[in-house]
């Protein structure tokens, strides 16, 4: 009997690990593109706002999850547009005009959800998906093969993003408009082109971690992401930019979180320690990451904008 | 380069302004002042949602309900000032604007408070959850006896629950938060002196994600029936509806939420006070008393979902703890 229930226990430990580490693995996936190609997006928590706010309002309309997570996507696409418009047209300073792009989300989400919906109203979230034969491994089947797509498709996505980084014309483009912008420039290849495209993956990503968390929590609520956006654009620095790093700051982000939450219900960890055992997966994650990463530099040229001498 | 500075002042200056076009949004009445002599002016300054089904919602409910009641008030509302320092510029805001009195809706708010009530001798002031009136004869306080729903409902969960494990979602262990938490376990623990009670604080009043991962560990460490407190428990609620384990609910009622699992709710009905402090201030006086809301006073309310069908031995033990703290017989220790 507590065999089982010890067992119980750390399955719901990674597998909620794993669900806490999406959000943050879309989105920073998103911006490891964007900071590549050397635009910086701060806005990424005020996107994820407003994908939230969209997924969930349309689920609550339509009651299809799917769909939900689609306009969240599309919302996201429109305001990664914004963003790049912004930061590569316009060239403006990347760290003032990414936190006027998340106050503008916080603000508009959370007014959007005052006047269309008021009180919290629970919606349908995405169903878990067993995979077929792994799911009934013991164990190991109930942590990792018994979600939802989304999170499936959260995590195909990286060797995805690792492919299309190093191995496609695009990626090699991103790199070396991140690295040296004038040179990309006097090959021929559009650094606002690429830019661009990079923050508008971004935008789209964001938006859909964004009503993934909402979809996936049945609800919204003013700041539903609590700065989760803000977390992923550090992930990205301290996973080095490269999407394994990513991957793994979020998911120890993540587990981290889960298995204090689990100390603490069982008691392991005494409540006065309660506070402080919050601050853990923070800080965990960055001294892991640091450690891990500190052998790698950041793209030459990120947050600078480049604009064409005329 | 240099040519480009202005337009990166543009757009910054157009982003600033949809954004405080969009926060500007939150706010409610506030203007049509020309109403003057004998209309009571009430404006409420709250850190969450207007209808967060919980600690913001429980103000502006009972503001608007007395409103209805007595007639000729009018009242105005600035909801989402998570920001104190939002807070503190409405504040002083409606302080201006002369309005007689003006709450200040959480704990978090009583430095700033302090600093302005002050500055405003003729307007009246109430800030809550709290006691201390920070010897202001302009500031009234006011608090929950929080625990004694708690206390109340603890009692109810021992019973219903079948697993002998109750399971409390806490944000952090101060104030409201704390005093509910412990009552409700010292009222599972009195009902059933074998029970578990695992209580998980999670740091946070707003993070719902991380709210419906704990009430996942609470059920994985056995809970079948769950509480918790703050506005990011709808995360919680969501899970336990899920897993089919029931909820107990605070600050307003949750039913709403999960119609299938609420048992019942502990409901604020600040209203009972807010009514003292209008005559209060009715007789001449601007402030300097605290206080709270109760079961005895009727300001705490335990609200039953009609919908749940709850046992009769249950809703029994739930009138008999209520009238025994009512009557002293009770201790929520």
């Amino acid at each position: 009997m507590s065999d089982l229930l010890d067992q119980a226990i750390v399955v719901t430990a990674i597998a909620g690990g794993i669900r806490l580490a999406v959000p943050l693995l879309l989105a920073g996936l998103g911006e490891t593109f964007g900071q590549r190609s050397g635009v910086l997006n701060l806005g990424v928590d005020g996107i994820m706002l407003l994908g939230a706010f969209a997924g969930y309002y349309t689920v609550l309309q339509i009651g299809n999850v799917w769909l939900g997570l689609a306009v969240g996507l599309v919302v996201g696409a429109v305001l990664g547009l914004a963003t790049a418009f912004i930061s590569v047209t316009l060239g403006a300073e990347q760290g003032i005009s990414g936190i006027g792009v998340y106050l503008f989300g916080l603000g508009l989400s959370d007014l959007l959800f005052q006047k269309l919906v008021g009180t919290p109203r629970p919606i349908d979230s995405f169903p878990r998906v067993p995979i077929p034969g792994l799911s009934s491994i013991p164990v190991v089947g109930e942590m990792f093969f018994r979600h939802s797509l989304v999170v499936y498709l959260a995590f195909l996505l990286v060797p995805a993003s690792i492919f299309v980084i190093n191995r496609t014309t695009f990626g090699m483009n991103i790199r070396a408009v991140g690295e040296n912008p004038e040179a990309a420039d006097s090959v021929g290849v559009s650094v606002a082109r690429v830019r661009y495209a990079t923050v508008l993956i971004g935008g789209v990503l964001a938006g859909m971690a964004g009503a993934a968390l909402a979809i996936d929590l049945g609800i919204f609520q003013q700041n539903l992401t609590n700065a989760q956006g803000f977390i992923a654009v550090a992930l990205v620095y301290f996973g080095a930019w490269r999407p394994l790093g990513v991957m793994g700051g979020a998911l120890l982000y993540g587990l981290v979180n889960s298995v204090v939450l689990q100390l603490k219900t069982l008691g392991i960890i005494p409540r006065s320690w309660s506070d402080i055992a919050a601050m853990a997966p923070a800080v965990i994650t960055i001294l892991a990451l640091v450690l891990v990463a500190r052998r790698f530099r950041q793209p030459a040229a990120l947050a600078k904008p480049f604009l064409r001498e005329a | 380069m240099r040519r480009t500075t202005s337009m990166r002042w543009l757009v910054f200056t157009a982003v600033v302004a949809l954004v405080a076009a969009a926060c500007g949004g939150g706010d409610e009445g506030g203007g049509g002042t020309e109403g003057g002599g004998e209309t009571f002016r009430i404006a409420v300054v709250a850190p969450s949602a207007s209808n967060d089904l919980a600690f913001t919602q429980s103000i502006v409910d009972a503001v608007n309900r007395i409103a209805d009641e007595r007639g000729n008030i009018e009242v105005a509302i600035t909801d989402g000032t998570f920001v104190v320092e939002d807070a503190a510029a409405a504040i002083r805001d409606y302080a201006n604007q002369g309005y007689d009195l003006v709450i200040a809706h959480g704990s978090q708010y009583g430095g700033s408070l302090q600093e302005i009530a002050p500055e405003f001798p003729d307007t009246s002031f109430a800030w809550g959850t709290a006691a201390d009136t920070f010897g202001l004869d302009n500031v009234f306080a006011y608090e929950a006896a929080s625990n004694e729903g708690g206390y109340v409902m603890g009692a109810m969960a021992a019973m219903l629950s079948e697993s002998g494990v109750v399971g409390i979602i806490g944000p952090i262990e101060v104030g409201d938060a704390k005093l509910y938490v412990d009552g409700f376990a010292a009222g599972v623990k009195a009902t059933d002196p074998e029970a578990t009670v695992n209580i998980n604080y999670t740091g946070s009043f707003s993070d719902v994600g991380l709210a419906a991962e704990a009430a996942e560990a609470q059920i994985a460490a056995g809970a079948d029936v769950l509480t918790g407190t703050a506005q990011m428990v709808v995360g919680a609620v969501g899970v336990a509806k899920d897993k089919g384990v029931l909820w107990f609910g605070t600050q307003s009622n949750q039913t709403s939420l999960a119609p299938e699992i609420v048992v019942a709710s502990q409901v604020y009905h600040w209203e009972v006070i807010l009514s003292e402090i209008l005559d209060a201030i009715g007789r001449g006086e601007k402030g300097g008393t605290s206080y709270e809301i109760d079961l005895a006073n009727g300001g705490i309310v335990i609200e039953y979902n009609e919908q749940f069908e709850l046992p009769d031995d249950v809703k029994q033990k739930a009138e008999e703890t209520i009238a025994g703290i009512v009557d002293g017989s009770i201790s929520t220790e």
